[in-house]
Parts: C-alpha cells; structure tokens; sequence
C-alpha cells in the first residue's frame, strides 16, 4: 500500500474549499443563520419598538441617516437593521420547516412509486397529477384567507403542498437505483424491502434528495415572502421581510431603502441556499458513484 | 444420496409484450452437499432466470412455478418473505456477474460485509468485523483490515469479486449460486477466482452451482454438469460423462466450440454451431434445437425422448451411440 494516499475526509474537504460557488452560498447562509439564531444579541434594538418621533429615518450611509439606527426605520419608527435580523428567523424557519415536512411526504411517496411500481405508482403518479393541478399560491390564499394567516398556518400548507417535486424527482432515483445489482444483492443477502429501501436506495439518491431540498426551501421562503406581501402569511407586527416590503411599498419613491434592503436580504438568502444546493451536488458525486 | 437442492420441474414465465416468453421450461437437478453443478449454456438459454429463480429473485413480470424446489429440507416455493429472507444470505448466499455494481457505492466494504452478519447472526460489531477481516484475507486480500474501510470504487474488478465471495462466505452458507462470477474479469483474473472458489469450497463444504457459458470453466471446476438450451436442460450427468461422451448433439457441438492449443491449427476456423437460439415466446413444439441440429430428422417435431445410462440424462431422439 502507498501510505501517502489522502483520506476520504481531506480529499472532500479540498473539495469544498475550491469550489468557490459552495463556499460563497455556506458564507452567506451561515450568516444569515447566525443572524437568526441570535437575533436578540445581535439587534441594536428591539424589533417591535414604536418610535413615532423618529419615523422614516434614512441608513447610515445618506446624509440624514445616523448610526443609531444603521439601517434607518419605518414608518412606524422601529429600527430596520433589527427587523431584518428578525426577518432571518421567520425566513429560515419557514424555509426549514417546509422543507422538511413536505420533504417527508414527497420522499415517502417517490420512494415507495418508484420501488413497487406498478398500481402503487399508478395511485402516485395520479396523486402528483392532481396535485400538480393545483396553483400552490392560489390554494394558499384560499386556505389562509379561510383559517386566517399565521406562521403555523403557513407553514403547515406549504409543507402540505410543495412536496410534488420531492416525489417526482425521488420517484425517477429511485427506479434508476432500483435495478441496480446491489438491490439485487442485498435481497439475495436477506434484507428486508423496508431495509432495502432505507438501506440501499435512499443512501444513494441523497445526491438528488438534497438538491431537490435546497431549490424546495429557496422557493418556500420565496412564497412566504409572496403570501406576507400580499397580506396573508405571517401576519405584523411579526418582522417577515415579505411583509416588510409589503408595508415600504407605500413609501417607495420616498424611502427606496425601506423596500431595498428586505428585498436584498431575500434574494441574497435565496441565492445562497441555490448556491449551496448546486455545490453539493457537484462535490457529492465522487468518482465511482454512477 | 440426499440432495441439499432439488429441483424438480422448475418453470419460469414473463410476460413481455409479445406475449409469454417461456424462459425456463421443466428443469430439473439435484445438488448434493459439497458438490459443484455447472448450468451450461449460450446466452438466452434461461441459465441465470434458474439462478434467479432459486434465490427468488426473479424480475416482477416473471411466474415460477415448480413441482419440487426444496433447499435443505425447505420448500422455497411455499416459503414465505421472511423465511426466504432467514435463509437468503444465510445458508443461501449469491454470487453476482457485475462486481462493479453488485457492491453499493454509498457504503464501505466492511460495512456491506457485517451488515449481511449482523442481519443473519446478531453478535457484537467487533465479531462481524473480525469474520469480515478473516474472509477477505481468505479470498486472498491483502492488507484486510484496512480495505475494509475502503469503498467500493477504490477497488478494482478483481478486488470487488473478491469482496463479493466473501460476503457470500459470510454466515457459512450450505450453497452459494454463482451467476458468471468470472465473466466481466480479466482471464488471469478468472482463473485466479475459480481456483479460490474451487478452494473455498474445499475447505467450507459448501456446494456450488456455478452459471456460466464458459466450458472451460466447467471443466476445470465441475462435479455434474447440466447443459441448458432454449429454456431446457437437453444433458445432463457427471462432468467426466457429459466431457467424455456428450450425448446430445447440442453438448457436442459446444465442445466442439472450444479451441485446443496444439491440435486447432493457427488460421483454422473454430466450431461453431450454425444459427441462433429460437425465440422463446409462446408455445414451443419438439426438440427446440432440430432447427440448428445436423442430425435432425422429422421425428424431432415432436417432444424427445429422455434416455438415461447410469445417471448421465439426455433428450434426443438418438440413443446411445
């Protein structure tokens, strides 16, 4: 054995580090965690804080602006550097959760279409169809103007729709992976469908799984931010940015800021999380893997 | 002499768009404890939809049906999942054709041997790793303990074929089926893994049945062989009567096939048996070889009969010669 051989580990770290997309989206989105996780200690003020003597105070940066309120405020007085810190947390927590939930769904009902075939994924198939049949932001809209808008609710019917893409894609891995020798030799080895599933296939669709989970949450937060503008997601005084630039788009030619930086902070999450998910896939497929 | 395998009128259909394709017709054989059967045949024959059928690993658009299918003292046509997983990987173990792809690439070797341990035999991690560790340097890995941390794209063809029969060894299985374990390797390669299973055999006492097209093979390993054809076995009997004396003019014509160094002159045309195996699909009349068969004769359209001379079986309206 040549003993000068680099490890798995190394070689994937080396990897990461000289891929400059991956590295870019992991700086921006672990900011924009860090920024959730501790938004208290980081927010010069508190988010909900009325100010009505200082309304409408410009960034730093233009002439009237000063540094007591870095990113100016609205035009209900409160600090808007502390808002958009506090918009990361509903972001990224909407994003997550979505992600997950409808994650579990789409995941279960690609794996299981794509594996027994058959009626199983003739009944799946036309699940998805039906499903996708349905224009998600106009259910939404139904659903919370019916049961009114909250971050639960909000969550809890985007995770209940946005899962088609999660089947559809798990469903093609799956067949693909499924009559793969290695199927065929952990069946002649004794294993379970239920282990053969878990066990075999699902470890090496996690490549696609991923990137499918990464376009899912970059396009759940998006329609968070859509359904708060128009008034029927999270509902103020919470700090969404969606809202946020819902509520600056009155004082648009006034204070450009004001719907500026939530509208950044948006894109910049959103092409981080792409970023990330295209720089997994590239470093996730290592020689070998077919 | 009681068989570990016996078959008896194994039968395999699927269903393709042209209508039932009959890939096995009413095969037959017995494999007794410690003994090697070659399945001999050209492509299409049904050899490795046998394979498949003994490990109930058959494609989902496939119907076995058999008179007898018993595996040490089990009724693999009545078993149910659980049981035949129980045995598969166990007592059964299987042998694949492709070892670059019969290992899964998401795991590390040592992980895919001890979890085929794990399942069948519960025990400590440290004790599958150990058997793990003692195969692979039983099928002839050097440096045991550190492959097993390696995946299967760091190691070659040879390697994995290697890593392939050891997980079969395993549980200490009573049969392994071996589906062209030598095919997709090098021939220095082969003859290395023949002679390792050949070995491993020996010393384990397990019985092997061995699919393979490859005569040269057969000769070297074989105890009994059974010669397959459209579905069929047309011969069947002990390697030295079937090498010695083929009776059906398919075998014959097989054997022929193999060149000889020495006795087949440089430039000369080798044997070769004229024409294709027939298709498959729907009812098949008679001798399915008479169309390829240089001693056909109208007899032939009709179903052949089985003669028998001291445990060596054939189908053709010939007799002994």
């Amino acid at each position: 054995m040549d003993a000068a051989l680099p490890s798995r580990s190394s070689v994937l770290r080396s990897r990461i580090l000289g891929h400059a997309g991956l590295m870019t989206g992991l700086v921006l989105l672990a900011a924009a965690l860090v920024c959730a996780i501790f938004a208290p200690l980081l927010s010069p003020h508190d988010p909900y804080f009325q100010d009505l003597s200082a309304r409408l105070v410009p960034p730093v940066w233009h002439p009237r602006g000063d540094w007591l309120h870095p990113l100016g405020t609205d035009n209900l007085g409160r600090d808007y550097l502390s808002r958009t810190i506090y918009g990361a947390r509903v972001s990224l927590l909407i994003g997550l959760s979505v992600m997950v939930v409808s994650g579990l769904i789409g995941t279960a009902m690609g794996l299981a279409a794509g594996y027994f075939g058959g009626r199983t994924d003739m009944v799946v198939s036309f699940v998805v169809t039906a499903r996708l049949a349905m224009p998600v932001v106009l259910v939404a809209l139904a659903v919370v103007a019916l049961v009114g808008g909250s971050l639960v609710v909000v969550i809890a019917v985007l995770g209940l729709l946005k899962w088609d893409r999660f089947a559809v894609v798990m469903r093609a891995a799956t067949q693909q992976a499924r009559a793969q020798d290695y199927v065929a030799a952990a069946k002649a080895t004794g294993a379970s469908t239920f282990r053969v599933l878990l066990g075999e296939v699902l470890p090496n669709i996690l490549p696609q799984l991923v990137v499918v989970a990464t376009l899912e949450m970059a396009s759940a937060i998006l329609l968070e931010a859509a359904l708060s503008f128009l008034g029927l997601g999270v509902q103020p005084p919470l700090p969404s940015w969606g809202l946020m630039v819902s509520e600056a788009k009155a004082y648009m030619f006034f204070s450009f800021w004001m719907i500026a930086i939530p509208g950044t902070a948006l894109g910049l999450l959103v092409l981080a999380i792409n970023l990330v998910g295209d720089g997994i896939r590239d470093v996730a497929a290592p020689e070998g893997r077919a | 002499m009681s068989a570990l395998l016996s078959v008896e009128g194994l039968t395999v259909d699927l269903a393709v768009p042209a209508g039932t394709l009959h890939a096995v017709r009413d095969v037959s054989f017995e494999v007794a404890r410690g003994e090697t059967l070659c399945v001999v045949g050209e492509s299409g024959c049904g050899k490795s939809m046998t394979a498949l059928a003994l490990m109930g690993l058959l494609p989902r658009n496939a119907r076995r049906r058999a008179r007898r299918l018993v595996f040490d003292g089990v009724d693999l046509a009545a078993a149910s999942p659980a049981r035949t997983n129980a045995l598969r990987g166990a007592k059964l173990s299987m042998i694949f054709q492709e070892p670059m792809t019969a290992l899964n690439p998401a795991y590390t070797i040592g992980n895919q041997l001890c979890e085929v341990y794990r399942r069948h035999k519960g025990g400590s991690r440290a004790a599958a790793r150990e058997r793990a560790a003692f195969l692979l340097g039983k099928v002839g890995i050097a440096a045991a303990g550190e492959r097993l941390g390696q995946y299967p794209h760091q190691l070659s063809g040879g390697l994995r074929q290697r890593v392939m029969i050891a997980m079969a060894l395993m549980c200490g299985p009573s049969l392994i089926v071996a589906d062209e374990p030598t095919t997709a390797l090098d021939v220095t390669i082969q003859a290395q893994i023949l002679k390792l299973l050949k070995d491993l055999q020996a010393e384990f006492g397990m019985a092997l049945v061995l699919i393979t097209h490859d005569l040269g093979v057969v000769a070297r390993i074989a105890d009994r062989v059974a010669v397959m054809y459209a579905g069929e076995v047309v011969e069947r009997g002990t390697a030295a009567q079937v090498f010695a004396a083929p009776r059906h003019p398919y075998t014959a014509g097989l054997i022929d096939c193999i060149p000889v160094p020495g006795r087949t002159k440089p430039g000369e045309r080798l044997g070769a048996i004229p024409g294709t195996v027939p298709a498959l699909v729907g009812t098949i009349e008679g001798c399915a070889f008479r169309q390829r068969c240089a001693f056909a004769q109208p007899a032939c359209a009709s179903a052949p009969p089985v003669h028998a001379d001291a445990g060596h079986e054939w189908a053709c309206v010939r007799g002994a010669a």
